[in-house]
């Protein structure tokens, strides 16, 4: 039996372990939190725009859970400089699990998911069409 | 205890009657240590309930003709089987129910909402599982009655000091786990009952933990309600079990209504039937009756002492097993008469969920997460952990393939 999983691939145990973009900006244009009661991952995600309002110029993340939140959070952070707040939105499930460049057994999508919908949710907060203090990934 | 009674069980022979425990997935055998989720179910019970479909179904109660009588007396033959098996004193006092859950919910609406109001406390503990958590926190919301908790020390027992100053004459219920699902901490509840009888209240235990590994006597603990589940002793979903004193329930509204549970009914009123169809109304879990029968007496073909004895000792040997390891956190008190059959566990620097997902990678069946007992795990500062349950099958070389596992965990996450 091979180590591990196809689940912990070198990327992301890396990304795990050396989560990039990892703090709070000075002045993020939004910030929004969001958590996986069931497993307790916890990620707040910092997005900071550039000068058309549109762009998303910086990321960072902070959080706290298992290794599949973690990574995810960490790869989006790098995923979503120079993209639209509209290709933000696009994004979905299959976009993140591309993204990590592994099989996601169904249980885990959702830890999966969780800084995708954070970094959503926020955009949609900020451009005032949603109105919620916290992302769940509870449905 | 008679001496036959403490002989090691023959765990080969009974593994032969659990055909899924030899599933292999890509060429590695299950290993399956989620007991305390649901326990796997032996041939001679899937055979009682296929046997009730293939030759005994019909509705009960109503019939006149031959199957609907045989499939009724199956059905009522099966309270009393259950009522033998807690020692209670027949079948009015033993209710169908769909699980734990709904027992637990049956006594807070039927009772709970109706005799409680502000004023009156309805005592649990810290580590109750979300089935009488939640559901006692809604009555009390309903009701403006006030829920408190028994505390748990550091060791993961209760802190009967603290029991005896909030169980008070306000006190109306008592609710409290058997055994915890999360800590295996076995609770004194004969204890607890008195203490609740001392202030007039009214003592509701949850044996979904205890009924199915040791023996359990309704009537030596004094409880007036217990509350377990078929899935978790060797029996089918689908069917839990409410025992009540028979005056209590007398008292005691229906909870759901309908068909099957009514005296009398006319355009303007209805009248109740006899315990315990009193509150079984529509067509019940008829082969789960079966099933559950069965498994009882597969159960005590074995022996209540000598599956208590087994699992007590594959426990023992997994947290000694487990505590060895420098890396690993270990929850509830150590192995002893008032611990059960389960381990929950962390390993520094892993999440339980990347745990369990690995041990999945060796075919291990582990639950990762909180079980039910959010509070408790806030508690205890973690927001998840695993845990291995364990049941009459298991063995120790299980146990070994569980401890070797982690090793894959630090090397992946070191
Ligand atoms: C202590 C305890 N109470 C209640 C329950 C709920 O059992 P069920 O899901 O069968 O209603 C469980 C099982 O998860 C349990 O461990």
């Amino acid at each position: 039996m091979g180590l591990g999983s196809d689940m912990y691939r070198q990327q992301i145990l890396d990304h795990y372990k050396n989560p990039r973009n990892y703090g709070e900006l000075e002045d993020p244009t939004f910030t929004h939190i969001g958590e996986n009661p069931m497993c307790g991952d916890e990620i707040r995600m910092d997005v900071k725009l550039g000068d058309d309002e549109e762009t998303i110029e910086h990321v960072a993340f902070k959080g706290d859970g298992c290794a599949i939140s973690q990574a995810s959070a960490s790869m989006l952070s790098k995923e979503l400089r120079g993209k639209t707040l509209e290709e933000l939105q696009e994004m979905n499930r299959d976009d993140v699990i591309d993204m990590l460049g592994v099989d996601i057994s169904p249980m885990r999508v959702k830890c999966a998911v969780l800084a995708e919908k954070v970094a959503q949710d926020g955009a949609e907060i900020y451009q005032g069409e949603l109105d919620v203090e916290k992302t769940t990934t509870e449905d | 205890m008679s001496q036959q009674n403490l002989e090691s069980l023959d765990v080969g022979a009974i593994r032969d009657e659990f055909p899924i425990l030899e599933r292999e997935f890509d060429g590695q055998q299950v290993v399956y240590l989620d007991n305390a989720a649901t326990t796997q179910t032996p041939d001679p019970v899937v055979d009682a309930m296929s046997d009730y479909y293939r030759e005994s179904n019909a509705n009960i109660h109503r019939g006149i003709h031959h199957l609907s009588q045989e499939a009724s007396i199956l059905y009522e033959e099966a309270h009393d089987r259950v009522a033998e098996f807690i020692n209670a004193d027949g079948r009015e006092e033993v209710i169908f129910t769909k699980n734990t859950t709904e027992s637990e919910n049956l006594v807070a609406y039927a009772w709970g909402l109706n005799e409680l109001g502000p004023g009156d406390r309805v005592v649990l503990t810290e580590m109750e599982h979300h089935a009488s958590l939640v559901t006692w926190q809604q009555i009390g919301e309903k009701t403006g009655a006030d829920v408190e908790y028994i505390r748990i020390d550091d060791d993961g027992r209760l802190d009967m000091d603290h029991a005896r100053e909030l169980i008070d004459d306000d006190t109306a219920i008592l609710s409290a786990v058997h055994v915890s699902n999360t800590l295996g901490t076995v609770n004194p509840v004969s204890e607890l009952t008195d203490l609740a009888h001392e202030h007039g209240a009214l003592s509701f235990i949850d044996g979904a933990q205890a009924v199915p590994n040791r023996p359990v006597d309704v009537e030596a603990i004094d409880a007036d309600f217990y509350a377990f589940s078929g899935h978790k002793m060797a029996g089918p979903t689908g069917i839990g079990v409410l025992y009540g004193k028979q005056h209590l329930l007398e008292e005691m509204e229906p909870y759901l209504y309908g068909g099957g549970m009514i005296r009398k009914v006319t355009y303007e009123e209805s009248t109740w039937g006899d315990l315990p169809w009193k509150f079984e109304p529509g067509t019940p879990q008829i082969a789960e009756a079966v099933g559950l029968e069965a498994a009882i007496d597969w159960l005590e073909d074995i022996g209540m002492e000598r599956i208590q004895a087994h699992e007590e000792e594959i426990a023992r040997y997994a947290y000694e097993q487990l505590e060895s390891e420098e890396d690993v956190e270990i929850y509830g008190p150590e192995p002893g008469p008032d611990r059960g059959g389960l381990v929950s566990f962390n390993v520094e620097g892993v999440h339980a969920h990347d745990l369990a997902s690995i041990m999945n990678d060796h075919t291990i069946a582990v639950r990762a997460g909180d079980h039910c007992t959010q509070p408790l795990h806030d508690k205890l500062g973690v927001p998840a952990s695993t845990r291995a349950s364990f049941y009459v099958y298991n063995t120790r070389e299980e146990v070994d393939k569980l401890v070797a596992a982690l090793d894959d965990a630090r090397q992946l996450f070191a």
